[in-house]
């Protein structure tokens, strides 16, 4: 067990690897330094010696990967490719094209983020669950008919609606709540409380008629006959066999989120103006501060294979048949 | 000379060779019977057959919005000029909307501007009033006294038109069923009204039936009002919304078209080979996957519109960079997504490579790519099929997403994300401006429950047991 | 005698395609206390739904039409769902066919059969959990206290099957209804769970309805029996009489086409034709168009019971009277020796061809030391720590237009030597001598050369035939990799030929495999094989998913190609009976080595090994006065992963000697071709 996660992480490790070589060439292939200068400098402003000293400013104005001018190990690492890819794997982020420290502003900015995507995220997980389990209980009766119907038009709703829609309900036509904006401590919830609840609608659609899905394959197997054979009761063969089972593939879509969550949702926290990672990554996209957008898909990658590795160890905790092997 | 020469972009090329290549399939299909059944089970699912219905009508306006010219210009001399906007058949169609534009703001079916303004009156004195449209509702002579009426005889004009148009269609299609099977029409139609044909007639009659009922009195005030108003440029809302379903249907469709041959190649490639194949692919799939879709969409459309910045002189129009911008927002699209549909595909053939008739051709010493191309690929086409239909209402959904974080379509094209991002302040205005809003979701909402709806039905008939979602 | 369970007139229809299925159609039968009751007939035939609607655990497309189901005088069909919870688990208890699927895979055994306890009694705690013990010693499960806590997927088959028998006995019910109990298991464990159930049964006077498809089980187990075909009872009849005389043709037609040592020489009663699709409503008697006895009024006129015998009916119209029954016995008979005639009927041309081949005693392939060894790969680094040998060091010898019968239980590496022998995976050892090539150490281009030489057969005729390639496209795959056949008329010529010899139509060409039932496909497998005109084909199991009637079938075509053409078989099978009836020379099977070999006559009438005895004994044979012991196999085949020291088979062997535990026994000889590997004849 130990040995498979232990090579589950230095894979991990490796795919890290491909996502920082697999960056650096989108950066720095794709497009020189002298391009992104220019596209930052703007049209009126740009000459060579502008151009120059926005790249010595950030340090891209050092060799790619080999400096010659220097000596011993600086040859290497007096590199553009070590000072902006290397480091991220020891989590220096560096400074962002804008100056600011973005190590810095990741440990401030998470707890926001985590703040609205953890309640969303176990509140949204028993919401879609308890739906799900509603349908598969009521199969093939007018209220799963209803309930797929139901589902199916709210995954066919643009996030975007939800987010409008409810501030405009809750925001303006009932004064429930601030609109957007952020306080810390307790006051936070009064801010957070329709982001997380739009953040669970928004979601049932889809996750619900999934893990219908998911409820209806477990109860047709054969095991759930046995169960019935018994004399068991269809609400005890439900709770009892069927969830039990259907965990497993539920995990599997669901653990591997959870680092996640500290990346926050781009669109709630912009429209909500929370200061978390994901309007900190929108106002990098707008700005074009290529130096954050960086940093942010590197650890997002980070994150998910952390998910990843997650996921492996809760297997073992509700899964009988790996845990053994 | 030419009244116009056509113009091909990129994306109405693609577009065209996409429906090039489903009617060649459905020619292809139509010949075997075992590729015929699971559409005919599709066929037979009302829901399914009521969605297709409507998509056929975002399809058409999309295709429409497809066919691009450039007009020629009066002539001087003897040489023909030709315009340098690139304009689509729709456009042309829908020119009363396009060329009639307001000043700002105006509500549906409105005579009169939405915002106050001085207006200097007759008698010399300055007063704050609703200006009348330049062009909505312009032909009443007392907006007051004669909307109401006008609007009432246009719309049942319009209804009229529209339920008469829906009856010839559907004793069409009546007609149509009724000679392949050797009836009387009437007979036809009353089987189908009584849900007694195989295909349901009765949904599509029903489908098309409400599109007739809202098209034909939409259709018979365009020209006069502006049926969802104008937005703040005072552009008419309705022709917006109809632009923005091209948009959406060539990310839908052509981001999935982008990717196929990537995950059909390399996913089975690996479930094939296995060893040391399988381990870079999955490798690379692993990658990709690993980077959150909107970032590394995010980071490679950043890229491209740098490159985009730097090489002007490779794009002349803004319909031509609008147009790369669309197909390079495909590609990332397709690339990012890409990985599921490998990873299902790699299952799949782990699971062929297995099977008895694959082992009794290789007891005949077939090659590797023959049994490729002969034993496994038709085999995981169903699954490449669900992968097609259920990606479309996903990428469609995406777009808006995309194009509000600023990371979308070019700004200068019309699509349901600009729509809704130039429209999301105004929910916060005084008074309120809901019109583009509105539109947006209502037209959003119908085309992607159309293609949720279908592709339940295509899944359903092509794979029931087939479990869409998993290890993302 | 009163009934305990007493169903009448029971219809069940499967509504989910676009004809409702008429699954079961007025069935009734009755149970007595105590009594074990067969339902028996081939797949499709309704008999699990019968079981199923008897305790309502219908799928969800199945629904009851009509009829009762009185247990001890109640009508369970009209109980409602909460009231029909009590009886479910505690008056009649069910198991079923596959016990690897039937039990919840994250719950121990220990808290599934509680819950069967805790459900019906008001056990609670420790008292639980001795009972649950109590009825793992019951089920004779080893060491009970810790398997309790052990999960389903840690078990063998046949442990599974004990722990759903003692999910079933949990509260002692009146009725336990065995679906397929044993059809998924091997014969030495399937003769453990037979045992063990015929035991309990009597001990706790508990009454069985028993059903299967096999008619050796039936003779063992039961007291009556009820053959069922196309929704319906045909006959019932108490065993001995049953088997003594069917009366039904169609009865009659299942145990002629059983395979055994006395018809080698005949071929076998197949019934023509297929099982009516069960959507129509019957007009005649269902068996009608397949019925070599059938009258004028048979297929409009729907037969009644008749009586045959003493507690023997059946529906048949030849049963209206007595004196009728007793003449169309005599037919049944007669037409059964006009078969044998038939049969020998053997063309000069072909005894030519086979006297000369026999004659001609050169093997046409001889395997020699084969392995197959798959890597183990374990911790950090993947390294190979260990080998799972699926083969290890088979010899055969495969003579000219003889079959060599290649049996074993599952996973004993039979399959694996068919594979190996062809390359279709990569044996690690040993040689495979094809008319003196070995055709192991050639190269791919070389090895395609040898291919058509050496053709498969598969088991499951479903996933032999791909579901996209026509008919005719299929069958010239091969001709067009080995390049047989020159242009494309020569090629499809001969694909109307082989299509003509193995009894399909030559229109069947431009079809797909889904129009074609199971047997067809087989068929259609065969012409495959046949198209590259190979010397040898292995047979992989080629019958064991097909009915008996079609098995015939397929068996007769086999032999009959083999006397035509002069090919050579390696019989791959589980099957004795089947081996018994087609195989020149037997090789048994245990763990990857070959135990013994020899002529059919010397392995299957004297055995030698203790495994060949007890894989003999096992197996059930259709006739309830044979009354053979039998031997009694300790426990589970081990895991080829860890196979034991020595002997593979000791710790399981009742006459285990010291040295069996840590020396391979050397090959033994009792005469040219008879030999075995076991320490028991070391002084001879």
């Amino acid at each position: 067990m130990t040995a498979y996660i232990t090579r589950r992480l230095i894979y991990g490790l490796f795919v890290l690897v491909g996502v920082n070589v697999f960056t650096f060439a989108l950066f720095f292939f794709v497009n020189s330094p002298d391009d992104m200068a220019r596209a930052q400098l703007g049209a009126k402003r740009v000459t060579p010696e502008a151009v120059a000293k926005w790249k010595h400013e950030r340090g891209y104005d050092k060799p790619l990967f080999l400096n010659e001018k220097s000596t011993g190990v600086a040859k290497l690492t007096d590199t553009v490719f070590f000072e902006k890819s290397a480091k991220l794997f020891v989590f220096e982020f560096g400074a962002s094209d804008q100056g600011r420290n973005i190590g810095y502003d990741i440990s401030t900015r998470m707890w926001p983020s985590l703040a609205v995507q953890l309640p969303a995220f176990i509140i949204g997980l028993l919401v879609y669950i308890s739906f799900a389990l509603l349908m598969a209980f009521f199969r093939a009766t007018y209220l799963d008919f209803w309930g797929v119907v139901l589902c199916v038009l709210m995954m066919s709703i643009s996030g975007l609606f939800y987010i409008i829609g409810g501030q405009f309900v809750f925001g303006k036509l009932w004064n429930l709540v601030p609109i957007s904006g952020y306080d810390t401590g307790f006051d936070a919830i009064k801010f957070l409380a329709l982001p997380v609840l739009i953040g669970v609608i928004s979601g049932i659609g889809s996750s619900a008629r999934w893990y219908r899905t998911i409820f209806l394959e477990e109860i047709s197997k054969d095991y759930v006959r046995t169960a019935r054979a018994k004399g068991l009761s269809e609400t005890r063969v439900l709770f009892r066999h069927v969830l039990q089972n259907a965990m497993i593939p539920i995990l599997t879509g669901v653990v591997v989120v959870i680092p996640l969550l500290f990346m926050g949702a781009l669109i709630t926290e912009s429209f909500f103006g929370i200061p978390g990672l994901g309007s900190y990554t929108i106002d990098a996209i707008s700005q074009q501060d290529f130096a954050i957008v960086r940093v942010m898909v590197f650890l997002g990658s980070v994150l998910y294979i952390i998910g990843l590795i997650l996921t492996d160890i809760s297997y073992t905790l509700v899964d009988p048949r790996v845990r053994f092997s | 000379m030419m009244p116009f020469i056509v113009e091909w972009l990129w994306s109405d090329a693609l577009v065209w060779l996409l429906v090039v290549a489903a009617i060649g399939f459905a020619l292809y299909t139509r010949r075997h019977p075992h590729l015929r059944a699971p559409w005919a089970r599709v066929a037979r699912s009302a829901s399914g057959m009521a969605a297709a219905t409507v998509l056929a009508a975002f399809v058409l306006v999309g295709l429409m919005d497809s066919l691009h010219y450039r007009a020629a210009l009066p002539q001087q001399g003897g040489k023909t000029a030709y315009a340098t906007e690139v304009r689509s058949l729709l456009d042309r169609v829908l020119e009363p909307l396009r060329l009639t534009r307001e000043k700002t703001y105006s509500a549906p079916l409105a005579t009169h501007l939405y915002a106050k303004e001085t207006v200097q009156l007759q008698d010399g004195t300055e007063a704050r009033v609703f200006p009348r449209l330049r062009h909505g509702g312009a032909h009443l002579k007392d907006p007051q006294a004669d909307w109401c009426l006008d609007v009432a005889m246009k719309a049942f004009r319009g209804l009229t038109f529209g339920l008469l148009l829906w009856f010839v269609v559907a004793i069409g299609i009546c007609a149509a069923v009724a000679r392949g099977r050797d009836a009387g029409i009437e007979m036809v139609w009353r089987d189908a009204w009584a849900g007694r044909t195989e295909v349901p007639w009765r949904a599509v009659f029903c489908a098309l039936g409400l599109l007739c009922i809202l098209i034909g009195p939409v259709a018979a005030l365009a020209p006069y009002y502006h049926v969802l108003g104008t937005d703040k440029v005072g552009q008419d809302v309705l022709y917006q919304a109809l632009k923005s379903i091209r948009t959406g249907l060539v990310i839908g469709t052509l981001a999935t078209l982008v990717m196929l041959p990537f995950a059909l190649v390399l996913g089975l490639m690996a479930g094939y080979f296995k060893g040391w194949v399988d381990d870079l692919i999955q490798y690379l799939y692993t990658t990709l996957s690993s980077i959150p879709g909107v970032l590394l969409i995010a980071a490679a459309v950043l890229m491209m519109q740098v490159y985009i910045e730097n090489h002007a002189e490779l794009f002349p129009t803004t319909e031509i960079r609008a147009d790369v911008r669309l197909l390079a927002l495909c590609v990332i699209l397709g690339v990012t997504s890409w990985t599921g549909l490998c990873r299902l595909l790699r299952g799949e053939a782990l699971k062929l490579r297995e099977m008895e008739y694959i082992q009794a051709a290789h007891a005949f010493g077939v090659s590797h790519w023959r049994v490729m191309m002969r034993h496994i690929t038709p085999n995981v086409m169903h699954i490449v099929m669900i992968a097609l239909v259920m990606d479309f209402s996903g990428l469609v959904l995406a777009e808006a997403v995309l194009s509000y974080v600023g990371v979308g379509v070019d700004p200068s094209m019309i699509s349901f994300g600009t729509m809704i991002n130039s429209a999301r302040l105004e929910m916060a205005r005084e008074p309120m401006v809901w019109w583009s809003l509105a539109a947006a979701f209502v037209f959003m909402l119908t085309l992607v429950l159309a293609a949720n709806l279908f592709a339940d039905a295509v899944r359903d008939a092509f794979d029931p047991r087939l479990i869409v979602g998993g290890r993302s | 005698m009163s009934a305990l369970l007493k169903v009448t007139g029971l219809s069940t229809l499967i509504c989910g395609g676009p004809l409702p299925v008429r699954a079961v159609d007025g069935v009734s039968f009755d149970i007595a206390a105590g009594e074990t009751f067969a339902l028996v007939g081939e797949s499709g035939c309704g008999k699990s739904m019968t079981a199923l609607s008897i305790m309502r655990l219908l799928p969800e497309a199945g629904e009851i039409a009509g009829g009762t189901v009185e247990l001890a005088g109640e009508n369970l069909l009209a109980l409602p769902e909460s009231r029909m919870r009590d009886v479910r688990g505690r008056r009649v208890a069910m198991i079923f066919q596959e016990p690897g699927l039937s039990l919840n895979p994250v719950m121990t055994v220990g808290a599934q059969i509680a819950e069967a306890v805790t459900r019906h009694t008001a056990l609670t705690g420790a008292a639980v959990e001795a009972r649950v013990l109590e009825l793992l010693d019951a089920v004779r499960m080893p060491d009970a206290r810790r398997r309790m806590t052990e999960y389903p997927f840690q078990m063998s088959g046949g442990m599974k099957q004990r722990v759903m028998i003692a999910i079933a006995l949990a509260c002692d019910p009146d009725l336990l209804i065995a679906d397929e109990p044993t059809t998924a298991l091997d014969v030495t464990v399937q003769a453990q769970v037979l045992e063990l159930l015929r035991e309990l049964q009597r001990s706790r006077g508990m009454a069985m309805l028993l059903i299967t498809h096999d008619l050796g089980v039936v003779a063992q187990m039961a007291q009556r029996v009820a053959v069922m075909y196309a929704g319906e009872i045909i006959e019932t009849a108490p065993v001995d009489l049953f088997f003594a005389g069917p009366a039904h043709p169609y009865s009659r037609k299942l145990f002629e086409s059983l395979p055994d040592r006395a018809g080698r020489g005949k071929t076998l009663a197949a019934i023509r034709g297929t099982v009516p699709a069960l959507t129509r409503q019957f007009t005649g008697c269902r068996f009608a168009e397949r019925c070599d006895s059938a009258l004028a009024h048979c297929a409009d006129t729907i037969p009644q019971w008749g009586a045959v015998r003493e507690g023997q009916r059946a529906k048949c119209h030849l049963y209206g009277s007595d004196e009728r029954g007793v003449m169309s016995d005599e037919r049944g008979e007669a037409s059964a020796e006009r078969g044998v005639m038939n049969d020998e009927r053997t063309s000069p041309r072909e005894t030519a061809v086979r006297s000369s081949l026999i004659t001609h005693h050169s093997s046409l392939l001889q395997v020699e030391d084969l392995q197959v060894h798959f890597p183990i790969r374990k911790g950090l680094l993947q390294r190979v720590t260990g080998q799972v040998k699926a083969v290890d060091g088979v010899s055969l010898e495969i003579a000219p237009c003889r079959t060599l019968g290649l049996v074993g239980e599952s996973g004993c590496g039979k399959t694996t030597v068919g594979k190996g022998l062809l390359r279709l995976v990569a044996p690690t050892g040993g040689r495979v001598l094809f008319d003196g090539t070995d055709l192991l150490t050639l190269k791919r281009s070389a090895l395609r050369g040898r291919r058509r030489h050496a053709q498969i057969i598969f088991q499951d005729p479903y996933a032999s035939l791909n579901p996209r390639v026509r008919i005719g496209d299929a069958l010239e795959e091969g001709m067009l990799a080995l390049g047989v056949g020159a242009t494309a008329e020569e090629r499809a010529t001969r694909i109307d030929a082989l299509l003509a010899e193995v009894g399909l139509a030559a229109e069947v060409k431009g079809r797909y495999p889904h129009e074609f039932s199971g047997g067809q496909r087989q068929r259609i497998a065969i012409a495959r094989a046949l198209s590259v005109e190979p010397q040898l084909i292995v047979c992989d199991e080629p019958t064991s998913a097909l009915d008996v009637s079609v098995q015939a079938q397929i068996l007769n075509l086999l032999k009959r190609l083999q006397r035509s053409k002069g090919l050579a078989y390696l019989f791959i099978s589980h099957n004795m009976a089947v081996v018994e009836y087609m195989a020149d020379e037997v090789a048994v099977m245990y763990l990857g080595r070959i135990v013994e070999r020899g002529t059919v006559a010397e392995v299957l009438r004297n055995p030698r090994h203790p495994y060949t005895q007890a894989l003999l004994s096992a197996v059930p044979v259709a006739d309830p006065q044979a009354a053979r012991p039998v031997i009694r196999v300790a426990g589970d085949l081990p895991s080829p992963l860890n196979p034991p020291q020595g002997c593979h088979f000791h710790p399981r062997c009742g006459a285990a000697l010291p040295q069996c535990a840590t020396q391979f026994p050397d090959e033994k000889t009792f005469s040219a071709s008879h030999a075995t590997r076991c320490h028991l004849y070391d002084r001879a």
